[in-house]
């Protein structure tokens, strides 16, 4: 295809990028959006408004994994390995490595991973462990296809002409590495029967707990984080048109980043039967991490020093650097609730869904969307369909995530209070279902956050349509060419 | 592609004024820019605080199970230490609610006040499931508490006796009491008749001379009154609810008491001293004995907060 094949400055000529497979993982991360957000508007209607748990299918209990699994693995997932083979093959110069099959296997064998995994839930199938839900089968068939998508990553970049790895694919490789051990380990498990789905993992008692949480703080430390910090390397530059800020900061931060996050996941477990030595170690790696953390945020909201008038502008680029903005913020607030004194109060309590929010719609998304705006009129050749649609779903997102992060952090100290409130006797003020009614008024305002970024998502879907399926026409050279093609490719 | 040497070629930025590392990748470019200090010194203010955090908490396990730091700062020893706190202050008044009985806790009016918030604390996890976080019930489901309309006793040792043992269960002590069901005993048209006569028992508008001339009073005075009193006043001794006030647990209409008559709902409480333990109950008794309509002869008790506080707004 011609447009695939457009020559930019910069880049060797000849160089037939594979983009139809960067152009399946685009829309396969959109479809997934639609699904898992809508999903989560769903179970954030259930817990506002219990009647909406109509089936045993559907309940929350059911549906929350949906929901998790939805973003995570298929949005999230979708978006880090579509958007790490397009820069893999930019940033070194080559072609994917083993060419379209395995790809191609990367791709199929993933959505049905998760679909499958999805569907399992509904039907009760779940090993019950948070984030790592699918059965036995399923992480088999994900370690297949993560072991392929590793092989191609990593052959591209050995095959590379470019003399240097570039910054964007450190994080994606530490990404890719860290989640296989991360998986492979956690879900060691013995299946009943052969033709069965029930499995009992191989770990128990408190050490099944550490290991459970140290991969369910390393999911987010390495898929949603340094997954995401590759997709911003590479993304928030080009659209900025700008310099990297600092590649002393980048070595740094990301050593210490790596470094200091696998250690980290006992703070989920603070006032368990873990250790108390247990529990320090995750608490004090967690403090060190801030500033690691931090360094990523500088290095991407620096890059923009010289270039803030485009903020004004360019609603694509305040998509990535609002996502910046939002992984600092949640990267200071993700330490602050590893201290042990104050995770007493915020653990189990509606602060840590806000906390994981304010990550997951504010960085995690709002990268994602930053992305595939930057993406699709380049992959599909053609001008996006509408600018002031981006600005739309830029402030109904940001409208959202504020309702839902602030309605979190009140419903959630307030839960921490009443729980720990005891009257001038001595007896507990209140008892757990006072503080389930006082939640009531903050779901629902969390249910309104909710939708309005899902339906702020939905527009960008629009428009991502509307933009790939643009017509063609002839230019006045006669070759095929988009009806609106401006500046863009 | 670019040649090693013009890759290598660092350019000043002219924004910025600094150079970059002569990198480039998909025209991607970094800048030399340093570290900036303040984060230098902020993650190194991290790790100071890192090392001496470990130094006095729990920290570096020994093979011989022990562990370095201050071995008061673990959990077990901060559990410890507020338990004893809040402890010390409750176990002379915990030992004697165990030893007394619900009205001679009532008498004492320390005791009663500790009863009572012990047994709003009880209340609130083991009975606002049916009868309201406010004791205020459930109409056609769970009475309400707050009021003086009692169906099997109002003094706090009546309602003692029904808390511990509950009502209509397998307990030998349970409360016991079934009304038959009259749609197999009496004609649809008794039942219409004999309804609309308890439906204007308790309707002050209704004369006592109008009332008796009623069909429905002579189905009445056969089927019902023995139980329920010959003027509808009820009884205690069989939770035979009192038909002439305006109190309905199960409906007001002409249609809900028919159905009541026809084939009666009659509530079940599970025995709560087997579950939570006598000293919860009694304190349990004296707590819903003080929300408002508890009978006298045990004086009530001095707290007169007449309903649970509503529930907290931020």
């Amino acid at each position: 295809m011609a447009i695939a094949t457009l020559v930019r400055p910069g880049i060797q000529p000849g160089i037939r990028y594979d983009n139809g497979i960067v152009r399946m993982f685009v829309i396969a991360t959109v479809i997934w959006a639609i699904g898992g957000m809508m999903a989560g508007v769903f179970i954030a209607g259930q817990l506002a408004f219990p009647v909406l748990n109509l089936s045993e299918y559907v309940n929350f209990g059911r549906f929350r994994a949906v929901h998790t699994s939805s973003v995570v693995l298929g949005f999230a997932g979708n978006a880090l390995i579509g958007t790490s083979l397009h820069v893999v093959q930019r940033t070194c110069q080559v072609r994917l490595f083993g060419g379209r099959a395995p790809a191609l296997f990367v791709f199929w064998g993933y959505q049905v991973t998760v679909l499958m995994a999805i569907i399992g839930y509904m039907f009760g199938i779940s090993k019950a462990m948070e984030y790592a839900e699918p059965e036995w089968y399923n992480v088999l068939l994900l370690v297949v296809v993560w072991v392929v998508y590793f092989v191609i990553f990593t052959g591209t970049i050995v095959r590379r002409t470019e003399p240097h790895i570039y910054v964007a694919n450190w994080f994606y490789w530490a990404f890719i590495v860290t989640v296989a051990v991360l998986v492979i380990v956690n879900n060691l498990s013995l299946p009943v029967s052969l033709l069965g789905t029930k499995s009992y993992s191989v770990w128990s008692g408190v050490q099944s707990a550490m290991i459970q949480w140290w991969y369910g703080h390393n999911m987010v430390g390495f898929f949603l984080t340094a997954g995401f910090i590759g997709i911003m390397y590479y993304f928030l530059p080009k659209q900025a048109g700008r310099p990297i800020y600092s590649y002393r900061l980048s070595i740094v931060h990301f050593w210490a980043l790596i470094f200091l996050y696998i250690w980290a996941g006992p703070h989920h477990l603070h006032y368990t039967a873990l250790p108390d030595w247990t529990q320090t170690l995750g608490m004090v790696f967690s403090i060190m991490l801030w500033m690691p953390s931090w360094g990523g945020m500088i290095n991407g909201i620096m890059t923009l020093s010289g270039a803030w008038g485009k903020l004004r502008t360019d609603p694509v680029l305040r998509f990535l650097v609002v996502a910046v903005a939002f992984y600092g913020m949640a990267t200071f607030e993700g330490p602050l609730m590893a201290i042990r004194e104050v995770n007493a109060l915020s653990h189990y309590t509606d602060w840590t869904v806000g906390h994981v929010h304010s990550g997951a719609l504010g960085w995690v998304a709002f990268m994602a969307f930053g992305a595939l705006y930057y993406l699709v009129p380049r992959l599909w050749g053609r001008p996006l369909h509408s600018k002031p649609m981006v600005e739309v779903h830029f402030w109904l997102a940001t409208i959202g995530i504020l309702f839902y992060i602030t309605a979190m952090w009140v419903a959630g100290i307030s839960q921490a209070l009443m729980w720990r409130a005891y009257d001038d006797q001595g007896f507990l003020q209140y008892s757990f279902s006072d503080s389930v009614v006082m939640l009531h008024p903050y779901y629902v305002v969390r249910l309104v956050g909710g939708l309005f970024f899902l339906s702020g998502m939905l527009l960008m879907a629009f428009n991502l349509y509307r933009t790939a399926r643009a017509p063609m026409v002839r230019d006045v050279d006669g070759a095929l060419a988009p009806a609106r093609l401006g500046a863009s490719a | 592609m670019p040649t090693e040497a013009a890759m290598a070629t660092p350019e000043r930025d002219p924004l910025t004024g600094q150079y970059t590392t002569g990198h480039s990748w998909d025209g991607i470019k970094e800048l030399r820019t340093p570290i900036p200090g303040w984060w230098l010194a902020v993650w190194l203010a991290s790790i100071a605080f890192t090392l001496g955090y470990i130094v006095f908490n729990p920290s570096f396990p020994a093979l011989d199970g022990t562990v370095s730091g201050d071995s008061s700062r673990t959990a077990r020893e901060e559990l410890a230490k507020a338990g004893a706190k809040s402890d010390a202050t409750k176990e002379a008044l915990r030992a004697q609610i165990a030893a007394l009985d619900v009205d001679a806790i009532a008498a004492d009016p320390q005791l009663a006040r500790f009863a009572f918030r012990g047994g709003k604390a009880a209340f609130a996890v083991h009975c606002a499931g049916c009868h309201g976080s406010d004791a205020g019930g459930q109409i056609g489901q769970f009475p309400a508490l707050v009021d003086d309309d009692w169906l099997w006793g109002g003094t706090a040792s009546q309602i003692h006796q029904t808390i511990a043992y509950g009502i209509r269960n397998e307990e030998a002590d349970s409360r016991n009491g079934q009304m038959p069901a009259f749609g197999d005993i009496l004609s649809d048209r008794e039942i219409r008749d004999v309804a609309a006569y308890v439906a204007g028992l308790g309707d002050a508008k209704v004369a006592a001379d109008r009332r008796a001339a009623m069909p429905g009073a002579t189905v009445f005075a056969q089927n019902c009154a023995s139980c329920h009193g010959d003027n509808g006043e009820g009884n205690r001794d069989f939770g035979a609810p009192r038909l002439s006030d305006s109190i309905w647990l199960y409906g007001a209409s002409q249609k809900a008491i028919e159905a009541q008559i026809r084939n009666p709902r009659m509530g079940m409480m599970p025995a709560w001293e087997k579950r939570i333990g006598a000293d919860a109950v009694k304190m349990l008794a004296i707590y819903v004995h003080g929300l408002g309509g508890g009978e006298a002869n045990p004086p009530p008790p001095p707290v007169a907060e007449a309903a649970i506080a509503p529930v907290v707004q931020p």
